[in-house]
């Protein structure tokens, strides 16, 4: 009963979403009040309905309602409460309403904290987010009801594919999509904007958070599956330039040159027509992603073109809304007259430059995931597209972007002088350079990957320090460490998420050009010697799990003869869903992960193990979690704040023609 | 006996994939383990979703990576282990993909892309610095001053 209420639930939902497509709309263009403030309760009344439908698909998985076909699919009863409830969203039709349960609630929030935004505008906004949601909700219902019903329900469920059952990849794709989906914000902020035929500083204020909030979760989310994909995939990679990596990174650097192009419309009022387009191709990005995941079309053209029904839907969506929004912006774009003027050395032409950047990275990276179909199609040519040539073709891209952060983010706006801004930089990209060299000099091999990441990172998170520095004007130091701790938050976001781009580069460098392996077959009882530490390997036993059977193997690690820690690695075997997995046992550490696997029992009695130290392992999550943590400081500024407060003040609100 | 090692042999393998590169694939040579290493990690697994056959655990990949280290020992150089490889599996098997024919446009589209970029960047900052400052418009005094409300620092 609870099931097909929520299938209800959902229906009506999209009813509701229909409604809101079309009726604010048509107010807005003929200025009816009562027609445009509809969507305000609608918006909440749409969310509430997903919400429901969500609880009820939750509800599903958590008594395991065995004749529910998803919960069948991708659930069993002796799998932990946890997995229960990111099963909801570990499969196609699942994530799918999790997905409009979150656009649902990002139109909701603009219903609630939007009180500020002209009423026609805001009408706008919760339209264009509706027909997403709309869009998504017909996905869902004509294609993938997740709601399904068996007629013969059985005993028990095939359970989850066990790589799912893990903590880091439980919520890895929650934060995916609400970055994903925040872009969708952004979209409908532009295509708003672009109907009003209007784009002011006080656009590109309302837009900036939606932004910041989705590239925040976007970069937790890509964050965590990275994390997750180096202790759970066995070798301690962290990134593989999968298809679906792409599709999370495409977005998020779109998301990233959106978000510095709006502060130059908010500042300054211009580059309007450039960031409305960011905004359009970065949900169009997030789009594309989505497309590429759920069509199949890059895992095998073949089982594309057995199954096209979902591909082609979401192609569909995708061609409706980027061709629609496109045209509205070949139409619109020249109306959007730039106001503030610049010279050719100024922030603003810095942030040109990160936009470039940004933007010329991220359609590499799309033509390097879409060429294999590219060249079968077209060309005949089965071939693939793999990390040598990403790192090739990406690389390059981040270190011109690094060189160029640390004077870009001191430049003044309008006006610069190169000589002045640079004054006090010098001696830091000496000092960087200095550093690199040194690294260089001292480090076994002579691979210059970790130099030149040392050097770049460093310059960063010094030219970001004495950025912060500079914010607090002259005088004595005394006076100057006040004026630091009052600097507004948007300062300290800024300083916070560059230092943590410059220490995600180093890590990237460090782990990639130092890391060292060791294979070899250890006996029960034998020691081995791996960087520095004796590791003996003191047994391997059957351990039984809740849902699985878990070959655990107990490694003693010393150094100088005292022990450090205790490294338990296993193999699992998941006998319901017939799948094993590997749990590396990490010994997390400021400058060195340790990081076994137990591989196979050998024909002599012993075991395969693998041991690899990972030289700064923790600094590229920790630079992640800078970045986010950035975009969260500047999220909560005073400015966003008063914007959001700024409606109390005027009951009155006229509506803007 | 013979029969039941080798039962128990397959049912190991069935029970658990192989890892990755195993201990008795390893060449003694650490010059020549290298090599391979090197050539491994640029060569994809084809039953794999996206794995180089240096990561893969599928029996295939032990297979093509034991096939690397053959041909190393019998002298041949990276360059002709590829060629070697490549004619057997096809072209599929390149992780980074080739530079002739229709492989150009994917090579070159990263720097192409980047200087039309950078060339029309550099256009519209030319024509922005000399253009005049404009006039205020567009907005009604009630709307600037409500923007300046907004905009308070």
């Amino acid at each position: 009963m609870i099931i097909e209420l929520g299938h209800f639930a959902l229906i009506l939902a999209f009813a509701v979403a229909l409604a809101q497509t079309v009726i604010p709309l048509v107010g807005a263009h003929k200025g009816w009040r009562d027609w445009m403030v509809v969507a305000n309760p609608m918006a909440t009344v749409q969310f509430l309905l997903v919400a429901f439908s969500y609880a009820a698909l939750t509800y599903a998985f958590l008594v395991s309602d065995f004749s529910v076909k998803l919960v069948v699919d991708n659930s069993h009863t002796l799998k932990p409460l946890i997995y229960k409830i990111s099963g909801v969203w570990g499969n196609h039709e699942g994530s799918l309403l999790l997905w409009v349960l979150i656009l649902a609630l990002f139109g909701a929030s603009a219903a609630w904290f939007g009180g500020n935004l002209p009423a026609s505008l805001q009408a706008r906004v919760l339209a264009v987010q509706s027909g997403i949601t709309a869009a998504f909700m017909a996905f869902t219902i004509f294609t993938s009801n997740p709601f399904t019903r068996l007629e013969f329900p059985p005993f028990d469920g095939t359970d989850l594919n066990p790589l799912l059952q893990d903590p880091g990849l439980a919520f890895h794709p929650p934060f995916l999509y609400l970055g994903y989906v925040g872009l969708s914000m952004a979209f409908s902020f532009a295509v708003a904007a672009l109907i009003e035929g209007r784009v002011d500083a006080a656009w590109g204020r309302w837009v900036r958070p939606w932004t910041l909030a989705a590239w925040v979760f976007l970069t937790i989310g890509i964050a965590t599956g990275s994390w997750w994909a180096y202790y759970e995939l066995g070798w301690g990679g962290f990134w593989f330039w999968d298809p679906v990596e792409n599709a999370s990174l495409m977005p998020w650097l779109f998301a990233a040159a959106l978000l510095h192009s709006a502060i130059v419309v908010e500042k300054r009022e211009t580059l309007k027509s450039w960031t409305i387009l960011l905004a359009i191709l970065g949900f169009g990005f997030s789009l594309m992603g989505t497309f590429i995941v759920r069509s199949g079309l890059l895992t095998s053209v073949h089982a594309f073109a057995m199954d096209p029904e979902r591909g082609v839907f979401i192609l569909m969506i995708l061609a409706a809304f980027m061709g629609g929004a496109l045209t509205l912006f070949a139409l619109r774009a020249p109306v959007l007259e730039a106001k503030g003027v610049f010279a050719t050395v100024s922030r603003e032409s810095a942030l040109v430059i990160n936009n470039v950047l940004l933007a010329v990275s991220s359609f590499v990276i799309f033509i390097g995931t879409m060429w294999p179909l590219v060249a079968e199609m077209l060309f005949d040519r089965v071939l693939s597209v793999g990390p040598p040539f990403f790192n090739m073709a990406f690389t390059p891209f981040m270190v011109a972007l690094a060189m160029v952060l640390p004077i870009g983010a001191m430049l003044p706006w309008k006006r610069g002088n190169l000589t002045r801004t640079m004054r006090p930089l010098w001696g830091l990209a000496a000092f960087s350079v200095a550093m690199g060299a040194l690294t260089w000099a001292l480090q076994t091999g002579n691979s210059p990957l970790v130099p030149i990441g040392l050097a770049l990172g460093l310059w960063v998170v010094l030219g970001s320090l004495a950025d912060i520095w500079s914010r607090t004007g002259r005088g004595a130091i005394g006076n100057r460490m006040k004026r630091l701790s009052r600097l507004p938050r948007a300062d300290w976001g800024k300083f916070t998420a560059h230092s943590g781009l410059g220490i995600s580069i180093f890590a990237v460098a460090a782990l990639v050009g130092w890391e060292t392996e060791d294979i070899r077959v250890v006996q029960i009882g034998e020691s081995f010697d791996k960087g520095g530490y004796t590791l003996t390997l003191t047994s391997v036993d059957r351990v039984q799990g809740p849902n699985y059977v878990s070959t655990m193997g107990t490694l003693e690690a010393y150094r100088d003869g005292r022990l450090i820690t205790t490294l338990q690695p296993e193999k699992r075997f998941y006998p319901i869903a017939g799948m094993p997995t590997t749990e590396a046992a990490i010994d997390y550490k400021i400058h060195r992960d340790l990081y076994i696997t137990l591989g196979d029992p050998q024909d002599n009695g012993g075991w395969a193990v693998r041991t690899y130290i990972k030289p700064f392992a923790n600094w590229l999550w920790f630079g992640c979690f800078l970045m986010a943590l950035g975009g969260i400081f500047s999220l909560s500024d005073r400015r966003y704040r008063i914007a959001a407060g700024a409606e109390r003040t005027r009951p009155n609100a006229v509506p803007a023609e | 006996m013979r029969f039941r090692l080798l039962l128990a042999t397959v049912l190991i393998a069935l029970a658990s994939p192989t890892w990755a590169v195993q201990p008795d694939e390893i060449l003694d040579d650490p010059v020549l383990e290298s090599r391979a290493r090197d050539i491994s990690a640029g060569l994809r697994c084809l039953v794999c979703r996206n794995e180089s056959i240096d990561e893969s655990n599928a029996d295939l990949a032990r297979d093509m990576r034991l096939l690397v280290r053959e041909r190393l020992v019998e002298g041949d150089s990276d360059t002709e282990v590829m060629s070697f490889i490549v004619e057997r599996y096809g072209e599929y098997v390149l992780l980074r993909p080739t530079t002739d024919g229709v492989n150009i446009i994917l090579w070159v589209a990263a720097p192409v892309l980047f200087l039309i970029a950078m060339l029309s960047a550099g256009l519209y900052l030319r024509q922005r610095g000399s253009a005049p400052e404009p006039t205020k418009g567009g907005l009604s005094a009630e709307e600037e001053k409500r923007l300046k409300e907004l905009l308070k620092d």
